[in-house]
């Protein structure tokens, strides 16, 4: 029987002891003598957090697929087993072997929100790991960072060894051959991160210093390695059709955020909203073949045992295949009693039409995400969503038998003035009086309409046109939230409408790290030392803390937020290249500024720089858009 | 068809709670291909009963479920299926057709047996070269007096309150054993204090509330002894109204 790390009095004692213990359906073990490379692969946050995201899930199937590497698995531990680990010196473990993850060649730490820095420090102290990539010795793990936030790696560059910039599927092989050959060699930890800056898409911080302005902004990049490149291209998959899926996913025991098998449809957006950073990191547009997917859909089936499958993809109606895929998902489906479901739809007759099948109307609700209250401002923020097609969506819904609809905001998006805020409300309460024109009185099931409108509030990420937007403070946000209460108070409708909103604080200080630079890093190390864990949960956030640390370090949190960016401002993320080029975003906030909307890639290619990765929607149909550009 | 399925939870499966345990079984069954019966409505469920809930942290060498199925090939088949899918710690021991006048799990369960074993790695100093023990001297003489008492009382606490119980008519039997670990094998022996107890739905007693009554009649914190319980099996009662009880596991028939 495999033996446990932590002895029974203390799984008794805590919280869940299930996401310590490993040993899951399609968990994968291995004999470590039969093994070239350990590799930990890290989700800064709960189990119930990690195990919901598909990206581990995919990397975790593809190192084990290859008979020399044995992958697996760490997950923050909650705070209750954090102190005890403290406590007792008991070493941060991998729930596979149940070792120490100090003891693996690799710690793989996956960036998914900005949130969870402090819960990086967590991983490495727990692990007994120095915190400082420069202090780290020749037994250490490699500490490598991958995933969204990678593309601002700044603020976090000092704890790791490399980032990943891309997508996984592509150098992660060589990478671990380098290090294999490195290790057989008897070179050092050095040689290797040597080795490494040579691979495409790899970035090794140690290897550049950030230099900085009289007034704080960063001047340029002085290269303390030669060999280092001066500027990393993220990797991506070219046939996502033909590459790793995880068709054998890694079944939970307890319940977790996303509980259900997961079919990644296509990657990438066409849609090209200026607020979203997604929709930039990811271009261009690939889709899966729809033969390959119906196939991984009822391998991955027949080998979790799941109830439920899940299409994910950032705008799934934009998938040309779907009305095919949905058509033979639920066909299989419904024979084995397996619920479908579909997030991010574009709501309109087809949509409805799937959605009516597939789930209990009576209790499910329709989202819509406007994003802005006015056409105005969506034109701002390229949304391509018009008060009709809401309108329109909200008719059918209505008269098909839906009663909740979900409304998402955002607030503080660059222009943004009262009569966008108002607007929130007043579109609120139109699409309640949709709901009173449309059905009549006794057909009203639930006897009324529920409408649940939230804003959140905007946040400016780098390689997105907003790029370059100020940022709200503390006060504006709030000011604005309490605007936007006030305008749905005063709607006729206003008793069918009911508003939420988003944490201030915390919002702020995610601008803060998100555009942050090098000079971050000491107030994340002190804010960490001084009790800062798990700051996306709100039970745990302390603000106060934070600007504690901030002003002890002597780092003022404005200049990430509010601070005007000139146009020819250098940022700390210019070094690395998403494939959408600099002079494509400054167009794009220059055409926000005139309420100018740019087509969708499939409309028309807007030159963005991502079709030199030959591959996807640049190259659809021969493309008159590569015609376009010469 | 009603069909009873015998399984064992042990080892780091003593840390997956009976809700989870309820879905991990779903999606074995799922997996496994059986042909089980869905329920009716928008939301159709597979049809299954477990026998009686096992708190986290205990160890099971007799926990029961019931499936409905459509159709099967053989009961072999059917148990090599689902032992294929399951994973360290749990294991189905048998599988059996229930005939159509049989009760369900839940509603047959009338009583268990438990061992409670001093936790591995704890040694009396005592009984170093004997039996693993707990640090209670003359741990026999003293659980047959506890046992001879009329009434057991201890304080239960629940969300409502706290209320007075009397343990003693839902112990069917109490005594010390000495055994090999059934669970462990290590090859060691382990002084246990063997219990059947009540586990009906009206009169279910908890193993642990026994012990440390016992405990704290003999003046011995809970905490120092601590233990391990392994549920050997659970039962139901063949007797009639007014019989003398007769207990069989579940998945006599």
């Amino acid at each position: 029987m495999r033996k446990l790390a932590l002895p029974d009095e203390i799984l008794m004692q805590v919280e869940k002891p299930a996401r310590y213990i490993g040993n899951e359906i399609n968990s994968v073990m291995k004999d470590k003598n039969d093994i070239a490379v350990r590799f930990c692969m890290c989700f800064p946050d709960i189990y119930e957090i990690g195990m919901s995201h598909l990206g581990i899930q995919i990397l975790y199937s593809m190192f084990n697929s290859w008979e020399d590497v044995w992958c697996e698995r760490v997950y923050s531990p909650w705070i209750d087993l954090d102190k005890i680990l403290r406590e007792k010196k008991i070493p941060l473990f991998a729930l596979e072997s149940q070792e120490p993850v100090r003891e693996m060649d690799f710690l793989g730490i996956t960036l998914q929100y900005e949130m969870c820095y402090t819960n990086i420090l967590q991983i490495l102290d727990l692990s007994q790991i120095s915190i400082l990539a420069a202090d780290r010795g020749e037994d250490e793990p490699i500490v490598i960072g991958g995933g969204p936030c990678s593309y601002n790696p700044e603020p976090i560059a000092a704890f790791f060894d490399l980032f990943y910039i891309g997508e996984g599927e592509t150098q992660y092989r060589r990478l671990l051959d380098l290090y294999k050959e490195n290790r057989e060699a008897g070179g050092s930890r050095m040689s290797f991160l040597k080795m490494a800056a040579a691979l495409p898409g790899i970035y090794v911080p140690l290897f550049y210093a950030e230099e900085y302005h009289a007034d704080g902004t960063v001047k340029g990049r002085k290269k303390l390695y030669e060999g280092a490149p001066d500027r990393i291209l993220k990797e991506i998959v070219t046939d996502v059709s033909d590459t790793y899926y995880p068709v054998k996913p890694v079944v939970p025991f307890i319940q977790v955020t996303q509980d259900r098998a997961v079919l990644e449809l296509q990657r990438g957006c066409i849609r090209g909203c200026r607020f979203c950073q997604a929709g930039q990191l990811y271009r261009p547009v690939r889709e899966r073949d729809v033969d390959v997917l119906k196939k991984y859909a009822m391998e991955m089936l027949q080998n979790t045992g799941y109830d439920e499958i899940s299409l994910s993809s950032l705008s799934s109606s934009d998938y040309s295949k779907l009305n095919e895929l949905l058509e033979f998902l639920i066909r299989e489906c419904q024979k084995k009693h397996i619920n479908i479901s579909l997030p991010s739809l574009r709501i309109d007759a087809f949509s409805l039409d799937v959605m009516s099948k597939v789930q209990d109307v009576k209790k499910s609700s329709l989202t819509f995400a406007p994003e802005a209250g006015s056409q105005r401002l969506r034109d701002v923020i390229n949304k391509g969503l018009t008060k009709e097609d809401i309108l329109n969506g909200a008719k059918l819904a209505f008269e098909g038998g839906w009663t909740r609809v979900k409304l998402y905001f955002m607030l503080g998006l660059p222009t943004e003035t009262e009569e966008d805020i108002l607007g929130i409300g007043e579109l609120s309460n139109e699409i309640a009086a949709v709901f009173f024109d449309t059905v009549p009185k006794e057909k009203r099931t639930n006897g009324r309409v529920q409408i649940v409108t939230s804003t959140s509030f905007f946040i400016p990420k780098p390689f997105t046109p907003f790029q370059w937007a100020r940022m709200c403070t503390k006060e504006e946000f709030l000011e604005k939230a309490y605007q936007t209460k006030k305008g749905i108070m005063a709607q006729l409708n206003q008793k069918s409408i009911k508003y939420n909103w988003h944490e201030a604080d915390v919002s702020v200080l995610e601008g803060v790290l998100a555009r942050g630079d090098r000079k971050l890093a000491k107030v994340l190390l002190k804010a960490y030392e001084t009790g800062c864990l798990f700051d996306s949960w709100s039970e745990c956030f302390h603000n106060d803390v934070w600007m504690k640390a901030f002003a002890e370090c002597g780092v003022e949190p404005d200049f990430y937020t509010t601070r005007e960016r000139s146009e020819d401002e250098i940022f700390p993320w210019d070094f690395l290249d998403c494939g959408v080029t600099k002079e494509f975003l400054l167009r794009e906030w220059n055409k926000a500024m005139t309420q100018t909307v740019s087509p969708n890639c499939r409309k028309q290619c807007q030159g963005c720089g991502a079709n030199r990765f030959g591959c996807g929607v640049c190259f659809e149909h021969g493309k008159e858009t590569e015609r376009q550009q010469s | 068809m009603k069909i009873r399925i015998k399984f064992a939870k042990y080892g780091v499966m003593k840390f997956i709670g009976h809700l989870d345990v309820m879905r991990f079984f779903q999606k074995a069954i799922r997996r496994a291909d059986i042909d089980i019966r869905y329920s009716e409505g928008f939301s159709p469920h597979p049809v299954m009963s477990f026998a009686a809930p096992l708190g986290v942290g205990m160890e099971s060498l007799g926990e029961y479920l019931d499936i409905d199925v459509n159709s099967i090939t053989t009961l072999e088949d059917m148990k090599n299926a689902l032992n294929h899918e399951m994973t360290e710690g749990i294991s189905i021991l048998s599988v059996n057709l229930l005939p159509d006048t049989e009760q369900n799990a839940m509603a047959s369960v009338a009583a268990a047996r438990y061992l409670v074993l001093p936790s591995s790695g704890w040694k009396n100093g005592q009984n170093a070269d004997r039996a693993l023990g707990f640090p209670i001297d003359r741990i026999e003489e003293r659980l047959a007096a506890f046992y001879a008492r009329e009434r057991i009382l201890v304080i239960k606490k629940n969300k409502k309150g706290e209320r007075e119980l009397d343990l003693k008519p839902g112990i069917f039997e109490l005594q010390v054993e000495e055994i090999p670990h059934p669970v462990a094998a290590d090859g060691k022996l382990y002084q246990a204090v063997s219990m059947l107890v009540d586990a009906s739905s009206s009169g279910n007693i908890k193993p642990t509330l026994v012990f440390q009554a016992f405990c704290a009649d003999c003046g011995v914190l809970p905490e120092v002894c601590t233990h391990q319980i392994i549920r050997m099996d659970t039962l139901k009662n063949l007797a009639k109204e007014g019989e003398e009880r007769r207990f069989v596991p579940l998945d006599f028939c």
